[in-house]
């Protein structure tokens, strides 16, 4: 019983730790006042304050359109790329796979360093081109490694089976593999936008002069130390915990249960 | 000759091109400017200048040691708290644990950028805030990687098959030999991947750093940054890289973490 007790205390003391800033900041969007600690009554003028505000409006779009498009380039070159590897002899595929460890292992910084490198060398240099091959390089792997394990749980005959019934190889592969590990691609999809929504440093180092997602502009906001002066981020935060957190609740629940349901 | 034919194999061409350009390719270049400098005639020559200076420097090496310190603190703090959580999720017959699971890692989901701001609002407001830098730090890095710890503890406390614990007390040993001797050994794979997640973004996230320090401290990767942006000096800064690069190296060396626990635990079970 005691121990039941601590167990629950302790639970309860962790949840707290985390969910603590993140309560603080939901609870002091409601407020028009510029310091947190400062309760100037119930209002929404944060929030109107944000919807207004074109400038952090311009950020939380070109966050959103560069995750969905890094996004999309990587699951398709990612996809590919598991396919090609998973058919490949060994000599062909460890490399590949040895090479695609490398940013998985790698610190951001090194990585994102190392693309400044090369790109200084080039006019694409701080263009949305590095920016987009920076978070493709981030999140591609993270595609493969989706993607492999549905591979090697699939039935290798049912290709062969398309194949003699006289499909194409492009054929067989778009109809009979892809919806065979379709879940690892949504799954590597997904994370890619978890990947490319939470990343600052690769970004910071491609991105162009005047873009900015909301990772740099936060942190270039505190750098300046003009976090207090824009209160409506405090409306921005709150806003993406309170989305993330349900969005996510809601779509592990439901993936969960539908695997229940079929048990 | 043979006609074009399309094979699945094909299909790794541009992931390999890929690789080779935006993986390879500069991480090489890292290696070229980090043993290069300018020489006497102004030419590009090969040196260990760059290597000598970083271990002669003596705030270069403080920097190093305390990042180290850093990191290793906040490993051990993530492992402390992780552990008897994960432990207590993990052998909790609760039907509905997974939610609760999914509660501590959530984090994960979520900028963390706006999280740790959100939590130096949080110090400045106990008080913390431009006082105590170094704990600041500490707390935002065990604040920022503690799920990274959690969800690979779990998963590997969570497969531990049951009959084990029970066959080891009933062939006699107390509550605390069973944890040492069979349930600790068997959760080691999840403790190295906790540790291997934690560890090296410990030491290199300066977001954290700058953020709750009010950018007092500078931890290695930091110093990288440093050496790009504000010095103008990419050969220190490539050669900070390389030694960063051999730190990590032989910490997943000792610790084993090559074994690739770490893909299972941030990517097949995130989603």
């Amino acid at each position: 019983m005691v121990k039941r007790i601590l167990s629950i205390a302790f639970c309860v003391l962790v949840l707290l730790f985390i969910y603590s800033p993140i309560l603080l900041l939901v609870v002091y969007s409601f407020t028009d006042s510029t310091v947190i600690g400062q309760w100037k009554g119930f209002s929404f003028s944060l929030y109107a304050d944000l919807f207004k505000s074109a400038e952090i409006m311009g950020i939380l779009f070109n966050t959103i359109w560069l995750a969905l498009a890094a996004a999309t380039l990587s699951t398709i070159l990612g996809t590919a790329g598991a396919i090609g590897i998973f058919y490949s002899r060994k000599r062909i595929s460890a490399p590949i796979k040895a090479a695609s460890q490398i940013p998985i292992i790698n610190a951001e910084i090194v990585t994102a360093i190392a693309l400044a490198l090369l790109f200084s060398m080039t006019a694409l240099y701080r263009t949305y081109f590095s920016l987009i091959i920076g978070h493709m390089v981030l999140c591609t792997p993270f595609v493969v490694l989706s993607v492999m394990p549905k591979l090697k749980q699939m039935d290798p005959n049912v290709y062969e089976a398309a194949l003699d019934l006289g499909a194409t190889p492009s054929k067989a592969l778009f109809k009979v593999v892809i919806p065979q590990i379709f879940s690892g691609i949504m799954a590597g999809f997904m994370l890619s936008i978890t990947l490319s929504l939470d990343d600052y440093i690769i970004t910071a180092f491609t991105k162009p002069k005047t873009f900015d997602t909301i990772s740099t502009y936060v942190y270039n906001a505190v750098k300046n130390g003009t976090n207090s002066s824009t209160p409506a981020l405090r409306a921005l935060s709150a806003l993406i915990f309170v989305v993330m957190i349900a969005a996510v609740l809601i779509i592990n629940l439901r993936a969960k249960k539908t695997k229940e349901d079929r048990k | 000759m043979t006609a074009f034919r399309f094979s699945r194999k094909q299909l790794c061409i541009p992931y390999a091109l890929f690789l080779i350009l935006f993986v390879v390719i500069p991480m090489l270049l890292i290696l070229f400017y980090a043993f290069t400098g300018e020489g006497a005639n102004g030419n590009l020559t090969f040196t260990f200048g760059n290597f000598i200076n970083f271990f002669t420097s003596t705030a270069k090496l403080s920097t190093l040691l305390m990042s180290f310190t850093i990191a290793i603190i906040s490993t051990a703090l993530c492992l402390v708290i992780a552990y008897p959580l994960a432990y207590i999720l993990a052998r909790s017959h609760w039907k509905k644990k997974y939610v609760l699971l999914m509660l501590f890692i959530m984090p994960m989901w979520i900028n963390f950028v706006l999280r740790i701001t959100a939590l130096r609002e949080l110090l400045d407001l106990v008080g913390l805030l431009g006082k105590e830098n170094y704990l600041n730090t500490i707390i935002g890095m065990v604040y920022d990687f503690l799920p990274f710890m959690i969800l690979p503890l779990y998963t590997t406390l969570e497969k531990i098959d049951n009959s084990y614990l029970e066959a080891a007390s009933d062939l006699g040993g107390n509550k605390l030999t069973v944890f040492t001797k069979v349930t600790f050994p068997l959760s080691m794979p999840g403790v190295i991947s906790g540790i291997t997640m934690v560890f090296m973004p410990s030491m290199t996230n300066y977001v954290v750093s700058d953020t709750l320090s009010n950018f007092n401290i500078t931890i290695l990767g930091k110093l990288i940054d440093e050496y790009f942006t504000t010095f103008n000096n990419w050969n220190m800064g490539s050669m900070i890289s390389i030694i960063l690069l051999v730190i990590i190296f032989v910490t997943m060396l000792l610790t084993g973490g090559f074994k690739d626990n770490k893909n299972e635990a941030r990517g097949a079970n995130l989603w």
